[in-house]
């Protein structure tokens, strides 16, 4: 009955990546309350939907090579998320989001797709613009309240996580901001770990808060996030 | 824009501000691919079809996902899926006053005409008082109005309803896809001509029809000693006794063509195919096995169909073949080969959930996992002597057994899963402690054969509960104390070897919630006061171990019964004599009193019984009074279809 101990060698060799497609999205109405896995999976689902000559790993247990960067919290949305797709044979990007939309809830949507022209994409996500709904507060109010935060530079505010209280420095990653009637729009440096809305909320400390938006991720430029697929 | 966001109808709006404050809101949005929200003023007739458990839990539930497309397809109704709320968004809804709600376009469950609830298991049944109760639905069936929905339940618990009597309307047994459909048309029938007769009158015209089963309809009498007298129908043109339904022919219903993907986590990430229905192995302790009967398999060309399909309309890289002994299938051999050569370039990975102990289910498992990870094997020899299987009639030797572990570590699998139960009908303690001594073997075994010190054996065990309409409705349920026993006196059995002990994982399930299973499942009308009172005073999520309290069903047991001559053990430890009135003996799954009692008999005297579908029939009673015969393979088609 003993048979020969087996050893076996694995039959799936890793797919050599030929093109890496960089892709923006959105991730709006109910879909915001999807976090960073369920929008991995449904990608991951919508790229098989569609046949995409994705890259997989090798291995026993391969997976498609996909790499996401700097996933905005659950229960906020973004009209400014990032992700790169690993391709084993060339495709038209515009294609490619075309067909990647075609399999995705509503709710999550490729805004724009361009071939990676190499490099990280993470590190262009150097900034993150904001946009947080004070309904029913006029600008003025907006303005103090946020002069005052600034005054009081460095500001740091206390985030519960998984692993306890975290120290947040919320003046230090500070760098432009604008008040609108009704909203304040704040661009903070993406830094470990990254002010969240919540954290700029809690320093500003104005009552009646209401969504968050991340409007833009990118290069921080003469005061603005710039596009990171520029260039 | 999702059509039902207009603003009027949709609770999404007023429910949004809430979500923010849950946990997991995800599973709340609906809105997942292949989730469907039809016009709602374009159908006569509208469904909310409940699984009264977590999404995480209901959403890749089969029947809940057949429904959802049957109905939807037909021109002269709509379906919607609902879930259970967790704690957290209850207290919420409460305070906001706002209803239980559809995920597809959040109406009030109240909205509906009819609320289908699959009662999958019985410890989801606080969860559908909760959902009832937020809809503002009463909770008794005789307290609600015509502007009410009428709630039917179905799935293998409402096999025996009873203790959920009250709060139903109406339940249909057995296979749900032709069963629905008439429903829809009489009810569509009913409110064409005016609503004749209001509710009763719609309800009895399903009742007379055969279609479903209305516990209203039928009275229930006591003997002074608790044990049920008579039950009988109160009208003319009800049957005294209800059938099951009987689905035919698979391929003519390959559903789910399209499954929701959901966007939440859930407990399968998986699509599954059913490749066959009901299954005659005999084991008597599965009602499943039971209450599907006879077996009907789906020809291997509409399942490599069905996978084809489905996998494109999803996305998903794994795909399940589910049936009650998937290796039985006439045809797996080929359809394993095919589907193998098929899939190997595109990391779709291909799983054979329930399978028996024999080396075709490793050769079958080898096929399948050809490319991929060989982690774990699972097998359910369940009872852990040869004595003890001879008597649930799982005809396993410990050397088909050991011959079959040794196949799977040869061939490359590192860890095997063996599932038991603890509390069949005769067991001893001798019997139980055979079940180390029989993981200690497979570990020896799979040592010698792989040539490796890492294998590993995880023995999982839980507590036997006796079901209706199987052989052992009769038997009494072992105490929870003595469960417990038993299953701690193993666990320091295994962890007390020095040689073996640290390669076999041991998990188990206590006693208690096993006990609250086996009041529910062959319970009376009588429970139901219990279940409401539990509700009452909070039960939740019963499946859920963080969530179950023994004490609060004990408590509830103790004050309903308290003039009454039942208890918690008459239900469940109490073995039951032959001519006891059974709660569920006006419920007809087609097989014959006397042949179940002379298979516990059987099962007494350590006796086997063959499967009919190699052996003589055994005359269960099934295709006789059903009017069905088994279907099976090889069906001879060309099964795949041109890529």
């Amino acid at each position: 009955m003993a048979a020969d101990p087996v050893k076996r060698q694995s039959p799936n060799e890793a797919h050599p990546v030929v093109q890496r497609v960089r892709m923006r999205y959105s991730k709006t109405g109910r879909m915001r309350f999807g976090s960073a896995r369920d929008f991995q999976r449904a990608l991951e689902r919508a790229v098989r939907r569609a046949q995409l000559p994705i890259a997989m790993s090798g291995g026993f247990n391969p997976h498609p090579r996909i790499s996401y960067a700097n996933a905005v919290p659950t229960g906020t949305a973004s009209l400014a998320e990032y992700v790169e797709l690993g391709l084993a044979e060339p495709r038209d990007p515009q294609d490619v989001a075309a067909a990647v939309n075609a399999g995705l809830p509503d709710g999550f949507r490729v805004e724009a797709a361009t071939v990676s022209p190499g490099g990280s994409l993470a590190d262009r996500l150097e900034a993150s613009r904001w946009r947080i709904e004070y309904p029913g507060a006029g600008a003025p109010a907006i303005a103090t309240a946020v002069a005052a935060l600034l005054d009081r530079a460095p500001v740091t505010v206390t985030r519960m996580t998984k692993s306890g209280p975290r120290e947040v420095p919320v003046t230090d990653s500070w760098l432009a901001h604008s008040c609108e009637p009704g909203a304040l729009v704040v661009i903070v440096r993406s830094t470990v770990p990254t002010v969240r809305p919540e954290d700029i909320v809690a320093a500003v400390g104005l009552a009646g808060v209401g969504p968050a938006t991340r409007e833009a991720q990118g290069p921080f430029r003469d005061g603005a996030v710039g596009d990171p697929f520029d260039g | 824009m999702h059509p039902a966001d207009d603003g009027t109808t949709s609770l999404y709006p007023r429910l949004e501000p809430l979500l923010g404050r849950v946990g997991k809101p995800i599973q709340y949005v609906g809105g997942e691919v292949n989730s469907v929200a039809k016009d709602w003023t374009s159908v006569p007739v509208h469904w909310a079809l409940v699984y009264p458990d977590a999404y995480e839990v209901g959403a890749p539930n089969q029947g809940v996902q057949i429904l959802y497309e049957v109905l939807n397809e037909r021109a002269d109704c709509l379906a919607e899926r609902a879930y259970a709320v967790w704690p957290d968004l209850e207290a919420e809804l409460r305070e906001a006053g706002l209803p239980s709600f559809s995920v597809d376009s959040h109406r009030s469950l109240a909205d509906f005409d009819l609320i289908g609830v699959s009662l999958a298991t019985e410890l989801g049944y606080t969860n559908l008082l909760t959902l009832l109760d937020l809809a503002g639905i009463p909770l008794r069936s005789s307290h609600r109005t015509d502007d009410h929905p009428l709630v039917i339940a179905g799935g293998h618990s409402a096999f025996n309803p009873e203790p959920m009597a009250p709060f139903l309307d109406a339940v249909v047994l057995g296979d749900g896809e032709e069963a629905v459909g008439r429903v829809t048309e009489l009810t569509g029938a009913w409110r064409l001509a005016g609503c004749p007769g209001g509710r009763v009158g719609l309800l009895e015209s399903l009742a007379r029809t055969g279609t479903v089963y209305v516990p209203a309809f039928y009275t229930v009498t006591y003997r002074p000693d608790g044990a049920i007298d008579t039950i009988r129908p109160d009208r003319a043109g009800v049957p005294w006794r209800v059938a099951k339904h009987t689905l035919m022919d698979l391929d003519e219903w390959p559903y789910p063509k399209a499954p929701v993907v959901p966007v939440a986590e859930t407990i399968h990430e998986r699509m599954s195919v059913e490749i066959f229905r009901g299954c005659t192995r005999g084991c008597r302790f599965c009602q499943a096995g039971m209450i599907t009967r006879p077996v009907r398999e789906r020809s291997g060309a509409a399942v490599a169909e069905m996978i084809d399909c489905g996998i494109r309309r999803t996305g998903f890289n794994e795909v399940g073949m589910l049936s009650l002994s998937s290796a039985d299938h006439s045809e797996i051999g080929d359809l394993a080969r095919g589907l193998a050569d098929r899939y190997a370039d595109s990391r779709t990975s291909l799983s054979l959930p329930s399978t028996r102990v024999d080396a075709f289910n490793v050769e079958l498992a080898d096929e399948l996992s050809r490319n991929g990870r060989r982690s774990g094997l699972t097998f359910a020899p369940e009872g852990g002597s040869e004595r003890v299987r001879r008597v649930i009639n799982k005809t396993v030797t410990e050397e088909d057994l050991i011959r079959t572990v040794t196949a799977a570590y040869a061939s490359g699998w590192r860890h095997v899963k063996l599932y038991f139960m603890c509390g069949l009908p005769t067991e001893t303690d001798a019997d139980v402690l055979q079940i180390g001594r029989l993981a200690r073997e497979v570990i020896r075994a799979g040592r010698e054969v792989s040539g490796r010190q890492d294998i590993r054996c995880t023995v999982s065990i839980g507590g036997f509960v006796p079901k209706p309409h199987t052989p052992f409705q009769w038997a009494p349920q072992l105490s929870a104390a003595e469960t417990d026993r038993r299953l701690l006196l193993l666990r320091d059995d295994i962890r007390s070897d020095r040689k073996y002990g640290r390669a076999i994982g041991f998990r188990y399930h206590d006693g208690q919630p096993g006990i609250v299973e086996g009041l529910l499942a062959r319970g009376d009308r009588r429970v139901a006061d219990v279940i409401e009172a539990v509700w009452s005073g909070g039960g939740r999520f019963d499946g859920w171990s963080e969530h179950f309290s023994f004490d609060r069903w004990q408590t509830a047991a103790e004050q309903v019964f308290a003039d009454q001559p039942v208890s918690l053990d008459w239900y469940t430890t109490r073995e039951r004599d032959r001519d006891e009135v059974l709660p569920w003996q006006h419920l007809d799954a087609g097989l014959d009193t006397e042949w179940l009692w002379q298979d516990w008999q059987d099962a007494l005297a350590e006796d086997e019984v063959g499967d009919c579908r190699w052996t003589p029939c055994s005359a269960c009673g099934v295709c006789d009074v059903m009017d069905t015969a088994i279907q099976v393979g090889p069906s001879g088609r060309v099964w795949l279809p041109t890529p």
